[in-house]
């Protein structure tokens, strides 16, 4: 198996279409909660495709775009190896396996959703998740309160009042918020 | 056709959420629910909550709860649309964008953008863990599995799985 193999410098030679789909396969099923850290060992310590820094770069490029990191991290490193087909094998793999599995999930809830003990159970698990993203958005935070707490607070707040409390539209949101978000960040760059 | 109405509006939906996503699927929780719940009542608050429990419960993307809310609406032509509508446009960008990303990446209009998109993130981000948690939590006990949650994942490297088999159990025995 290529786990483990012992660092060279040397690179390993560019994966197959194959090689993609099935290793983001693995990668799809081994998270729960979110598959970015498994993507990582699989990419960079695993399959040796790209060294960290590489794998930060691109990582950064699927942060600062909308949608699924994970999915835009697959496009990215897909298209990478593979062009377009490249992108279409990662993207296949890192979504086709969840997906019947939540279908799957889904119908068993439609057949037993309604006892109360499974309801219950999942408002624990909503529970727990909603702690999850909290320490989510306090670890996002917190370098940007470390370096400009001035800038990014207040931009923070204005959103969390927008969408939590005053429950407007996001697109109206955003079209206010990324506007003078940005601005400030422009002005006082440098 | 009640049928591809259902479908239209969850392509639309989503379409639209896809490129608002900056954070990623857990960034746009409250529009999903602003949508889902109170615009096209394709559902009630609890359902709402169980299907992001069961997405979550599940390996995988974070963003399979849109799967499973197009499952709900439309069975398997609304998961596919569904999560086809959310994909499908960030999905294209970051191809694209992908393309161009050695050009400009060194660009200083690019730092300002990505330090501007930060803290709109965090607060996109925080705004979808407080609506989960008043959603989900109707008792203290609830938000103290939460304020828990919290802590374990902010300070420590604990499997999530161990988590939420604990707060499932708490739930399921009624104890929350």
């Amino acid at each position: 198996m290529t786990d483990l193999s012992l660092p060279s410098s040397a690179p390993p030679p560019a994966p197959s279409l194959r090689e993609i789909f099935l290793s983001f396969v693995l990668v799809s099923v081994m998270g729960f909660g979110g598959v970015l850290p498994w993507a990582r060992r699989m990419i960079v310590e695993r399959r040796r495709w790209l060294t960290e820094a590489e794998f930060l770069d691109l990582l950064a490029l699927c942060q600062f775009l909308p949608g699924p990191n994970i999915c835009n991290l697959s496009i990215a490193v897909g298209a990478r190896f593979g062009g377009v087909k490249g992108s279409a094998a990662a993207f296949l793999g890192i979504t086709g396996l969840p997906f019947v599995i939540v279908i799957a999930l889904g119908a068993l809830y439609g057949k037993y959703g309604g006892a109360p003990a499974v309801t219950d159970a999942l408002l624990g698990v909503s529970a727990a998740a909603s702690g999850m993203i909290l320490a989510m958005a306090a670890r996002l935070s917190r370098p940007l309160l470390v370096r400009r707490p001035g800038e990014a607070a207040p931009v923070m707040i204005l959103v969390f009042a927008a969408v939590a409390l005053l429950r407007l539209p996001l697109p109206w949101v955003l079209a206010g918020a990324i506007p003078l978000s940005v601005g400030i960040s422009w002005w006082r760059r440098g | 056709m009640k049928g591809s109405s259902q479908l239209g509006a969850l392509a639309v939906s989503f379409l639209t959420i896809s490129l608002l996503a900056f954070g990623g699927a857990n960034a746009v929780i409250p529009e999903m629910h602003r949508q889902a719940v109170e615009v096209a009542h394709w559902m009630t608050d609890r359902e709402f909550v169980s299907l992001y429990a069961l997405a979550q419960a599940a390996p995988g993307p974070n963003v399979m709860v849109v799967t499973l809310i197009g499952w709900h609406v439309a069975g398997l032509a609304g998961a596919l649309v569904a999560t086809m509508a959310m994909m499908g446009p960030s999905v294209l960008l970051t191809f694209f964008a992908y393309r161009l990303w050695s050009f400009f990446r060194h660009r200083p209009w690019l730092n300002a953008i990505q330090n501007g998109l930060t803290p709109v993130t965090v607060g996109l981000v925080s705004s979808s863990a407080f609506l989960l948690a008043q959603a989900s939590n109707h008792g203290t006990l609830a938000y103290g599995v939460t304020a828990a949650t919290a802590a374990l994942t902010y300070w420590t490297e604990i499997n999530p799985l161990w988590v939420f088999g604990v707060a499932a159990c708490l739930g399921g025995f009624g104890l929350l």
